[in-house]
């Protein structure tokens, strides 16, 4: 199956996503489409997949022109996309959510046969009668992706799907795209900002930047050359940090902890003054549960929790905020920042002090935060009207200057990698003044560069890799999959 | 088998069969994602609707045809205020609680009273004569009654066994699913909330037609569409969960009646009529207190998989939200 694409265009109000885009996509063959965050590849793969229609511009399959509204109708033409977060039902069985969009002749007896026959032939584990919301991110690609099979797909899309994912799955997802291409002639493309994966797996990859397509290249390639590609310029890579590790601040005694989908038992850790520990897991294993624990979001169930050696085990979140801990949620818009105010609103929101809202101080501080924390958006914009990366730097601006601990849920969730940096800088700037950091991120690249301690969870059991020089993004990848007893080994 | 419990329970069969049909209509409605809040004012209009209509035609037939209507078409402007004019659900749900219920009260006035056709009692053969079960479900009920039993099983049957079933609750649970396997998500949520208004006004049509027959003032099930919303809850969205979640508040409701009519009580009557409220709040802090997620957890595996859809307490992961393609 031969895809081309012509003159592909598509704008978000004043962001043009998709600038005269035009590729010819050869059969059998794993393509890399690459770029940072907001170049474009999302929106593109989704005109490709039907999810989006182009402003304007044509999709040519085997050299007829397509025109077709709908995901449903791409699957009619053979091009099925495997979103990042994988669009099944929660609440359906597996068997449910296979079933369902399939043709309708088709019974439940022979969905069961069907997604077991798929499954099999590439190791995927699927029990029918599980209920999605109880499967991991690498399951549910698993089942999104028998889905497609099963609807007789010839090109499939896949969205960054090994963020998230432990080395195991990624394993079992490469090895079943190299049979799809290699054996069955079926063309997949990789969106991936994950050199790595790109380099291990590809064939060939295209490279888009700030909307336009900017290059191709026939693998082998470098790094070097391939982020050469990306950023029209070389980028150091992020050295390791290291700093001054001073005193316990934080003291964890044998906490136990009971969330709706993990049990942590008995965690007991020293967080050092000026130290950053990392926490690397699979989502929903443990490592948010120990955070919103730390800033009494969630009580534990037993144990201690320490700061600087006041018990703070039955104080409030607010209490220990005064205290001397800072924490930002994952869930920017949801959980961080009240979407609907001004950033102003945010800053006035801050001060307790007083029953009247001092506009004026509140006013002036916003101004002199935004030009600190380089905001792009005035102190009178809604917050929601701000891009991901400023939303995050005012989160940033409304923290304490100089807390204790920051505990800090995904710091650089969704940004590019230049506001990724910034916060990091800032980060490690608070750090060096004495502040311990305590971080998760499935990104585990980000966790083996910065954290000096890493916390690896699987299913609410723990391992913890005291000098985290010695970790690698590799190894980190088989831990997170549960495989503690070789990491002792 | 005591006579006298067979008639009370006979009796609680038939009165709390609008209160089963609306509740239904409210769970169909509420699995596609919508919340129709208008039920208490919709039940109130399409009972009057029915009456007038049947008093008119002289058909109760058409009585009952005119109050799902009515039903129908209340629901049908809570849709389109959501789909096509971007509104708030609850709060035009709400609004029009009021206006449905004054509505009802404005043209009911001069039926006030009236005597009108009502529904004929039926008792269904060879069913009848099962002991307990035939004297209780199947003796001098209206048809109406029989249709609220076809309904819980047919309601079921569509969500759980029908592939447009796996539909119907994929827009309600999360609709970018549904669009991505070429649902048409709007569509249906027309299509459900239409159904479920429908069968609102049928339940308003039991009122009037049979169960509290004719018009009068203050409106008789006045109450009993919150009733019917709390019993969608307590139901957990499930149709076995809603009906007995409406045997046991009838139940209650008759338990507080009898206990008015004892003589040797000395509660405060105003006590008393609010005691099947209180225990309907208390059951659903029960139901919703996580109880129910600790039991389903501590059952063994192969019983989780047939329990789960009918114990789970979480309401569709999209009730109340708003979908538009991109």
């Amino acid at each position: 199956m031969e895809i081309e694409l012509q003159h592909i265009h598509k704008r978000f109000g004043r962001v043009h996503a998709n600038n005269d885009i035009s590729m010819k996509l050869r059969g059998g063959r794993i393509i890399g489409v690459l770029g940072e965050n907001g170049a474009g590849k999302s929106t593109l793969m989704k005109i490709l997949s039907g999810y989006q229609p182009a402003d304007s511009g044509a999709i040519l399959i085997d050299g007829r022109e397509v025109d077709y509204h709908g995901p449903q109708a791409a699957i009619a033409v053979g091009v099925g996309m495997l979103q990042q977060d994988p669009l099944d039902v929660p609440a359906f069985t597996v068997v449910e959510n296979f079933l369902y969009g399939q043709p309708p002749a088709m019974t439940r007896r022979e969905a069961r046969a069907k997604l077991a026959q798929i499954s099999r032939e590439f190791g995927f584990e699927l029990d029918p009668e599980t209920p999605s919301a109880r499967l991991s991110i690498g399951q549910r690609q698993q089942l999104e992706i028998v889905r497609l099979l099963a609807l007789g797909v010839r090109t499939l899309i896949l969205d960054e799907p090994t963020t998230g994912i432990s080395a195991q799955q990624k394993t079992i997802l490469f090895d079943a795209l190299q049979a799809l291409s290699r054996e069955q002639g079926m063309t997949v493309l990789l969106v991936s900002h994950k050199l790595e994966d790109v380099i291990a797996l590809c064939d060939e990859v295209v490279v888009l930047r700030a909307g336009r397509l900017v290059g191709d290249k026939m693998m082998p390639a470098t790094k070097a050359e391939l982020v050469q590609l990306m950023f029209g310029q070389e980028i150091a890579p992020q050295e390791r940090s290291s700093g001054h590790i001073g005193d316990a601040v934080l003291e964890l005694d044998s906490v136990t902890i009971q969330d709706r989908r993990v049990r942590v038992e008995s965690l007991s850790m020293n967080v050092r003054a000026g130290e950053v520990i990392g926490l690397a897991g699979l989502d929903g294993s443990g490592q948010e549960a120990l955070m919103r624990a730390c800033v009494g979001l969630i009580n534990v169930a037993g144990g201690r929790v320490r700061l600087n050696g006041r018990d703070l085990t039955r104080q409030s979140y607010r209490d220990r905020m005064h205290a001397g801990l800072a924490f930002s949620a994952a869930g920017r818009l949801e959980e961080g920042l009240v979407a609907g105010l001004t950033l102003t609103e945010h800053m006035a929101l801050m001060d307790n002090s007083r029953a009247m809202i001092d506009w004026p101080a509140a006013r002036q501080l916003s101004g002199k935060q935004i030009e600190r924390y380089n905001v792009r958006g005035r102190a009178e914009d809604r917050i929601e009207t701000l891009s991901g990366g400023n939303q995050q730097r005012w989160l940033m601006a409304l923290l304490p200057e100089q807390p204790r601990v920051m505990i800090l849920e995904q710091p650089t969730r969704g940004l590019d990698i230049d506001s990724a940096r910034w916060v990091w800088q800032l980060l490690l700037d608070r750090r060096a003044h004495g502040t311990a950091i305590i971080f998760n991120s499935p990104d585990l690249d980000e966790i083996v560069t910065y954290s000096d301690r890493i916390i690896v969870f699987f299913a609410g059991r723990f391992h913890v890799i005291e000098d985290a020089s010695t970790a690698t993004v590799d190894a980190l990848g088989h831990l997170i999959g549960g495989n503690f007893e070789e990491a002792a080994r | 088998m005591n006579e006298e419990l067979l008639n009370i329970l006979q009796t609680l069969v038939t009165s709390s069969s609008p209160l089963v049909i609306a509740a239904l209509g409210e769970t169909i409605t509420e699995r596609a994602g919508v919340v129709n809040l208008s039920l208490d004012g919709s039940i109130t209009l399409a009972a009057a609707v029915g009456f007038i209509a049947a008093v008119g035609s002289g058909s109760t037939l058409i009585g009952i045809l005119a109050a799902m209507l009515t039903g129908a078409l209340v629901a049908l402007i809570i849709v389109v205020a959501d789909i096509e004019l971007k509104q708030d659900q609850v709060a035009i749900g709400f609004v029009l609680t009021l206006l449905a219920a004054s509505l009802a009260q404005f043209i009911g006035q001069s039926y006030t009273r009236v005597r009108g056709p009502e529904l004929p009692f039926v008792s269904l053969t060879f069913l009848k004569d099962i002991p307990f079960l035939g004297p209780v479900f199947f003796t001098d009920h209206n048809p109406l009654v029989y249709v609220s039993f076809i309904l819980v099983f047919a309601t079921w049957w569509w969500m759980f066994r029908t592939r447009p079933g796996l539909a119907l609750r994929a827009v309600g649970e999360r609709p970018e699913s549904a669009f991505a396997r070429g649902t048409n998500v709007n569509r249906l949520r027309y299509i459900y909330t239409l159904v479920g208004g429908a069968l609102v006004g049928l339940a308003g049509a039991a009122y009037s037609l049979s169960i509290k027959p004719g018009w009068t003032n203050p409106p008789a099930m006045r109450g009993d569409g919150w009733i019917a919303l709390a019993i969608v809850i307590f139901g957990g969205w499930h149709p076995f969960r809603v009906v007995l979640g409406a045997y046991l508040f009838a139940g209650l409701r008759a338990i507080s009646s009898a206990i008015q009519r004892s003589p040797d009580v000395q509660i405060p009557l105003v006590l008393i009529n609010a005691l099947p409220w209180l225990l309907m709040i208390g059951t659903l802090l029960l139901v919703s207190s996580g109880a129910i997620e600790r039991l389903l957890r501590a059952l063994p595996r192969s019983a989780q998989v047939w329990t789960r859809n009918i114990l789970r307490s979480d309401p569709p992961a999209a009730l109340g939200t708003r979908f538009e393609e991109h």
